[in-house]
C-alpha cells in the first residue's frame, strides 16, 4: 500500500474545513513534493465549491481557481499533489461520482467523513493507472508528520 | 510562449512542468507541444481530435473555450497557457 505523508497542521486543516462547511462539501488542493514513497503534502489550499446547486453531495473547483492555485504552488516550489473534499454524513470512501470525475492520475484524493458536523474518518486514495481507461483508486496509508517547524500549512487562495 | 503542464501529464513531457513553444495561436502552441511530446496527445485529445471535455486550457486567466476565436486565438511570446484537468466529485 502506498503512503501519503502530510503534516499535522495540514491534516487538522482539511478536517476543520469539512466541519466549517457542513452540511455542505468542502474542497481544496494539496500542495507538496513527490518522494520515492509517494506524495509529501506541505500545504492545503482551500477552494470554493462551485456546485452551489447541490453542495451537500457534490463539489467542483473552478478551473480558473485551479490556475491560480497552481501558480501559487509554483511560486512556493511545490506541485499540486492532489485534492481533498468532505462527505457530509457519508463514509470516507470514494463514490462513483468521485471516480468518474477523477482525472489527476498519480495524484491523491483525500476524503473526510463529517458526521453531524464533526470530522470522523479521513482516507486517502491514489488515482493509479496511466489512462482514463485503466485508472483506479488505491487506498493509501496516511502518515501524519508531527513537526514544530513553522509551516504555513494553510492559506486562502487568492481569488479574482 | 510558456505552457504549464499539470502534475499528471508531466510524466509524458519528460517530467517538465514548463515547456516553451513558438506559436501564433493557441492551437499552434498545443500542436507544437504534442509534436514535441507525442505521448501527451491521447491525454489531451479524443480519438476525433477534440480536446477532452475534462481538459481545461487557459490562456493567461481566460478559458480558451470562451474566447471569441477559441483555439484560433492569437498568442504572443509573453502569454502563458495552463492545461488544467477538471476537479469535481461528491458522495
Amino acid at each position: 500500500m502506498s503512503r501519503l505523508r502530510l503534516t499535522r497542521a495540514v491534516y487538522a486543516a482539511i478536517r476543520a474545513h469539512g466541519e466549517e462547511t457542513y452540511p455542505h462539501e468542502c474542497c481544496g488542493a494539496l500542495l507538496g513534493r513527490t518522494t520515492p514513497e509517494g506524495w509529501q503534502v506541505e500545504a492545503a489550499v482551500r477552494a470554493g465549491n462551485t456546485r452551489t446547486d447541490s453542495a451537500h453531495n457534490r463539489y467542483q473547483i473552478a478551473p480558473a481557481e485551479l490556475v491560480k492555485i497552481e501558480r501559487e504552488a509554483r511560486g512556493r516550489g511545490l506541485s499540486i499533489g492532489g485534492f481533498y473534499h468532505s462527505h457530509p454524513d457519508h463514509p470516507a470512501r470514494w463514490s462513483e461520482t468521485d471516480f468518474a470525475e477523477a482525472h489527476w492520475l498519480g495524484c491523491v484524493y483525500v476524503i473526510t467523513a463529517v458526521e453531524r458536523g464533526k470530522a470522523a474518518a479521513t482516507n486517502s486514495f491514489l488515482l493509479a493507472g496511466t489512462t482514463e481507461e485503466d485508472k483506479q483508486f488505491e487506498q493509501q496509508e496516511i502518515d501524519v508528520i508531527e513537526t514544530d517547524e513553522p509551516l504555513e500549512a494553510q492559506f486562502e487562495s487568492k481569488r479574482a | 510562449m510558456t505552457i504549464y503542464i499539470p502534475t499528471p501529464l508531466r510524466t509524458y513531457a519528460d517530467g517538465k512542468d514548463i515547456v516553451e513553444v513558438n506559436a501564433g495561436t493557441v492551437r499552434g502552441a498545443l500542436e507544437e507541444l504534442t509534436r514535441t511530446f507525442p505521448d501527451l496527445r491521447k491525454h489531451l485529445y479524443t480519438g476525433e481530435g477534440k480536446l477532452r471535455a475534462f481538459v481545461n486550457v487557459y490562456l493567461n486567466d481566460e478559458d480558451v473555450r470562451y474566447l471569441p476565436a477559441k483555439e484560433a486565438t492569437e498568442v504572443s511570446a509573453g502569454d502563458t497557457l495552463s492545461i488544467v484537468p477538471s476537479i469535481a466529485g461528491g458522495r
